[in-house]
């Protein structure tokens, strides 16, 4: 009885469970295609299409805005470029050759993701080893001032005999 | 040992003293074109001049291409026009114009008041070609060799100093690497 009475409540737990975060994910939705790109007016074949859009347009970035994304800049440039992105994603072209197309006329620099290659090194790893190098300097600080102390402790045996001296007037 | 040490914080200062000052001086718009070194792509596009017919690469006649973007919305070409004007009598090169996503009329009467510099303005109104090798503004200028391989892009009017700076080493360049394949 008692049993089935906790099946009950889980049951009844998961269907909430369910229910808000179906609710939560609408909310999501909802609230990104509110943020769709205000100016254009496409007809996407499907929502797919339209996801994929929005998605290649903030990652691509404008090259005459510079500091703004395809979606967020409406300089005409900006605009020529989501339109050429829209009739590739509707002549079907996949996401790798959309970006091959943007970097082959306008360089890595439409990209916000710099790609990993010799000229980045640099830009990738450089963290890295910045952090690295704090780090074994960190150690290395911090070993010196660890052996300073030691050696402190050792006494010759005139100072010894000094402080046996002063500890034993007491 | 220690006295470095002190040092540090001063040093790794004036490093990223000089780093940012050289910033405050850089164009942050001079970028280096990808399409340098590759073939200019083909195209199919009228000229302001003959709407009726259709123009490709191989119209583009002449041993050094200058193809200069440009439109009637754009106030820098209109700085630009008047040494556009002076560059097409260098017997060197052949100036091009790219009438960019402009309007037919307007272009007409622009080139009617201010003199036409062109062999011919292709008429790109869609902004094909303009995407096809990476137009992002104008005025822009490509310098394309005899081998039909864009060899450089300008961003920005052209003015006297430009044009020495910019355009006439490249020229020579080409120059003599026509000659060296000539022989």
């Amino acid at each position: 009885m008692k049993q089935a009475l906790i099946y009950r409540d889980s049951v009844k737990l998961q269907q909430l469970i369910r229910v808000v975060m179906s609710s939560l994910l609408l909310g999501i939705f909802w609230l990104s295609s509110a943020n769709a790109s205000p100016v254009d007016t496409f007809q996407f074949k499907d929502e797919a299409t339209q996801m994929r859009f929005q998605i290649l347009s903030k990652e691509l970035r404008c090259p005459k805005c510079q500091n703004q994304n395809l979606a967020d800049s409406n300089s005409k440039i900006a605009v020529d470029l989501r339109k050429s992105l829209y009739n590739l994603l509707q002549e079907g072209k996949s996401d790798q050759e959309i970006i091959d197309f943007m970097v082959y006329r306008y360089g890595d620099f439409v990209l916000y993701r710099p790609p990993l290659k010799e000229q980045t090194y640099i830009l990738w790893f450089g963290p890295l080893i910045i952090l690295f190098g704090f780090i074994i300097g960190a150690i290395f600080v911090l070993r010196k001032r660890n052996q300073v102390k030691a050696n402190e402790l050792d006494l010759s045996v005139q100072e010894q005999a000094n402080l046996d001296d002063i500890l034993n007037k007491k | 040992m220690k006295s470095i040490i002190r040092f540090i914080p001063l040093i790794l200062f004036i490093l990223l003293g000089v780093l940012l000052y050289r910033g405050l001086f850089l164009n942050p718009q001079a970028m280096p074109s990808a399409m340098i070194g590759k073939p200019l792509p083909n195209f199919q596009l009228p000229t302001l001049k003959a709407t009726d017919q259709l123009f490709g690469r191989d119209d583009l006649k002449g041993n050094i291409v200058l193809l200069n973007v440009w439109a009637t919305w754009c106030i820098q070409c209109k700085y630009e026009h008047p040494y556009l004007l002076e560059i097409a009598l260098d017997p060197r090169i052949k100036l091009y114009g790219l009438n960019f996503t402009d309007d037919l009329n307007a272009a007409l009467s622009w080139l009617k008041q201010y003199k036409d510099p062109y062999v011919f303005s292709l008429f790109d109104e869609q902004g094909a070609l303009g995407l096809d090798i990476g137009v992002f503004g104008a005025p822009e200028t490509f310098v394309i060799d005899h081998t039909g391989i864009i060899r450089k892009r300008f961003a920005g009017p052209i003015n006297n100093v430009v044009w020495k700076e910019e355009f006439l080493p490249l020229i020579k360049t080409l120059e003599i690497e026509m000659a060296n394949g000539a022989s």
